[in-house]
C-alpha cells in the first residue's frame, strides 16, 4: 500500500510540474512576443540585460533574445525566423536589405575592434602606428607565426577579421598558426587568454571581461576598425508570420533618446569607460 | 583552486540568499526535465513492455533501433526539433520554438528511448515462467502486465533516473530549441554555458553546484522509493 502511494505521489508531483508551466510560455501567440536575433557581444557585455527588460515593461511585449553570431542572426532573418535583428556586419547587412529581406535598417551605436594578445606580445605589434597600422600589425603576427585565434563563426567580428586579412594580402586560413573556435566572443577571448593567442575582439566584450583575461589591447584606434551596430526590421511582406509591429516597436525603442542615453552610460560605472557609443540619427 | 571555492561559496549564497533569478532557473530546469521524464516514462514503459511481451517480424531491428536511440546525441535531436518547429517549418503553425514546451518535446525525444530500452530489458529479464504462472492463476492480460511491472519496479525506477539524468544535464538541444531566453527558457545548463562564455566563472560554478545538488536530491528521492522495504 505504502509503495503504491509513493508511486502515485511521485507521479502526481511530475504531473503537477507539467501543469505549473504558465500558459503564456506554452503557446506564444505571435503578436505578444518578438524574436530578436542578435550578436553575442550585446549579450556577453550585459547590455541587453539592461535594455530588454525596459523595453518589455514599456511595450508589454515579450522579447525572445537569441544571441548568435551576426551571420546566423541574418540567416534567421533571411528565413523569417526572427522579427528584428541587432547586428554589426555592415556589408552583409547591405546585401540583406538589397535582397528585400528587411524593411528598415537604422544606425544604433558603435564601438571599435581591437587586436588583443598576451602582454609578452611575441609578434611585437604594440606601438605599430600609421594609417595602415592594422595591415602592418597583421603582417607582423603572420610573420611571427602568431598564434592567432579566430571566431570562425561568420559573426560580424569574424567577417571584419577576414576583411582585414584580405586587405593585408595574407591567406590566414589553413596556416598552422591560425586557429578557429567557432564560438562566441566571450568564449573565444577565454581561449585566447588561456593559450596566449592574438585575436580580434570588439572593445565592449573585451572591457566587460578584462578582469579575468590575461590579454592586453595591442592595437587600436584605426578608422577601419570601427564596429557599427544596426537594428533591422525583418520584412513581413516576405514572411507573413513576422511580427512587424513588434519589430518596429523594438527598433524605435533602440533609437529613442532615452535608450540612447542608457547605451552611452552603460559600463561607465563598472569599467571606467563606455562600452558602446550611441549613434542614432547620425549619418553613417 | 581559489576560484572553485569562491564558486561553491557563491552557490550557497545564491541558494540560501534566495536569489530570485537562480531559483527561477532551477525550478524551470526541474519542471521542464521533470515533465519530459514523465512523458518519456509513459511512452517508454508502454513501448518497452509491448516490445518485451510480443514477438513479431522486425522486432529485433526495432529493439536495435531503440538501443541505438539510448545514445541519441542531444544536438541532433535539437537540430531536428528546431527545424520542425521553425515558423516556416512543418510544425511552425504551433508557434512553439523558443518556448519551454519545445524544450520538453526535445527532452522527451531524448529520454524516451532510454526509458524504453531499460524497461524492455527489465521486463524481459523476469523469469518467463512467471507469465505463465500468472495467467494460469486466472489473471487477465492487463492484470498480468501490472504484476510484471510491479515485479520489475527496481529496474524501472532505474529507467526513470537514467531518463531524468539524461535530460536535466543536457544542454545542446535545450539551447537550440529554447534559445536560453532569460525568464522563459533559461535553465541551469544553458545559463552555465552562457556565464562561462561571459567569463563569470564563479557564477558558472555556482550554477553547476546547484545542478548537481538538484540532480542528487531528485535521485535520492527516487532511490528512497526504489529501495523502500517491501511490506510483506
Amino acid at each position: 500500500m505504502m509503495r503504491k502511494m509513493k508511486f502515485v505521489l511521485s507521479a502526481g508531483i511530475l504531473v503537477f510540474n507539467a501543469l505549473m508551466l504558465p500558459p503564456q510560455y506554452v503557446f506564444a501567440a505571435d503578436d505578444t512576443s518578438i524574436i530578436l536575433a542578435t550578436t553575442t557581444s550585446t549579450q556577453d557585455t550585459g547590455l541587453l540585460d539592461l535594455l530588454v527588460p525596459a523595453f518589455e515593461k514599456q511595450s508589454g511585449l515579450m522579447v525572445k533574445t537569441i544571441a548568435v553570431g551576426s551571420g546566423q542572426a541574418m540567416t534567421m532573418g533571411q528565413r523569417g525566423e526572427a522579427d528584428v535583428l541587432l547586428v554589426h556586419s555592415p556589408e552583409a547587412e547591405v546585401k540583406f536589405m538589397a535582397e528585400g529581406c528587411g524593411t528598415a535598417r537604422r544606425l544604433v551605436m558603435h564601438n571599435d575592434f581591437v587586436i588583443v594578445g598576451p602582454a609578452a606580445d611575441p609578434a611585437r605589434i604594440k606601438g605599430i602606428k600609421g594609417i595602415k597600422g592594422s595591415v602592418d600589425a597583421l603582417k607582423a603576427i603572420a610573420a611571427g607565426g602568431g598564434p592567432f585565434i579566430s571566431r570562425g563563426d561568420n559573426s560580424g567580428t569574424h567577417t571584419k577579421e577576414k576583411g582585414l586579412w584580405k586587405t593585408a594580402g595574407i591567406v590566414a586560413e589553413g596556416q598552422a598558426w591560425y586557429q578557429q573556435t567557432g564560438l562566441g566572443m566571450g568564449a573565444t577571448l577565454n581561449v585566447a587568454s588561456e593559450k596566449g593567442f592574438y585575436t580580434l575582439a570588439d572593445r565592449g566584450t573585451y572591457l566587460a571581461m578584462k578582469k579575468i583575461l590575461a590579454l592586453e589591447i595591442l592595437f587600436e584606434g584605426e578608422k577601419s576598425l570601427l564596429n557599427v551596430y544596426h537594428v533591422i526590421e525583418v520584412s513581413q511582406a516576405k514572411w507573413p508570420k513576422v511580427n512587424a509591429a513588434g519589430a518596429k516597436a523594438f527598433a524605435d525603442f533602440m533609437v529613442a533618446d532615452a535608450t540612447q542615453k542608457v547605451i552611452g552610460g552603460f559600463g561607465v560605472d563598472k569599467y571606467g569607460a563606455p562600452l558602446f557609443f550611441p549613434d542614432a540619427g547620425k549619418a553613417e | 583552486m581559489e576560484l572553485i571555492w569562491q564558486g561553491i561559496r557563491e552557490a550557497f549564497g545564491l541558494i540560501f540568499g534566495f536569489d530570485a533569478e537562480v531559483w527561477r532557473i532551477s525550478l524551470l530546469s526541474l519542471r521542464i526535465s521533470g515533465t519530459a521524464t514523465f512523458i518519456s516514462l509513459f511512452l517508454g514503459v508502454s513501448a518497452g513492455t509491448a516490445l518485451a511481451l510480443t514477438r513479431f517480424p522486425g522486432r529485433r531491428l526495432l529493439v536495435s533501433l531503440v538501443n541505438t536511440g539510448m545514445g541519441l546525441p542531444p544536438v541532433v535531436v535539437g537540430l531536428f526539433v528546431s527545424i520542425s518547429l521553425w515558423r516556416n517549418g512543418p510544425l511552425g503553425v504551433l508557434g512553439l520554438l523558443y518556448t519551454p514546451t519545445a524544450m520538453i518535446i526535445a527532452q522527451s525525444v531524448i529520454a524516451t528511448p532510454i526509458v524504453t530500452g531499460i524497461s524492455l530489458a527489465a521486463i524481459q529479464q523476469l523469469p518467463p515462467k512467471l507469465r505463465l504462472q500468472i495467467l494460469a492463476l486466472g489473471a487477465t492480460r492487463w492484470q498480468m502486465v501490472r504484476l510484471l511491472l510491479r515485479e520489475a519496479r527496481l529496474p524501472l525506477l532505474a529507467a526513470v533516473m537514467a531518463g531524468f539524468g539524461g535530460v536535466i544535464s543536457e544542454v545542446g538541444a535545450s539551447i537550440m530549441v529554447g534559445g536560453n531566453i532569460k525568464g522563459s527558457t533559461r535553465v541551469l545548463t544553458t545559463a552555465t554555458v552562457m556565464e562561462t562564455g561571459r567569463g563569470n566563472f564563479d557564477i558558472a560554478i555556482a550554477l553547476s553546484v546547484i545542478l548537481l545538488l538538484l540532480t542528487f536530491a531528485v535521485n535520492y528521492l527516487l532511490t528512497r522509493i526504489q529501495q523502500a522495504e517491501r511490506p510483506r
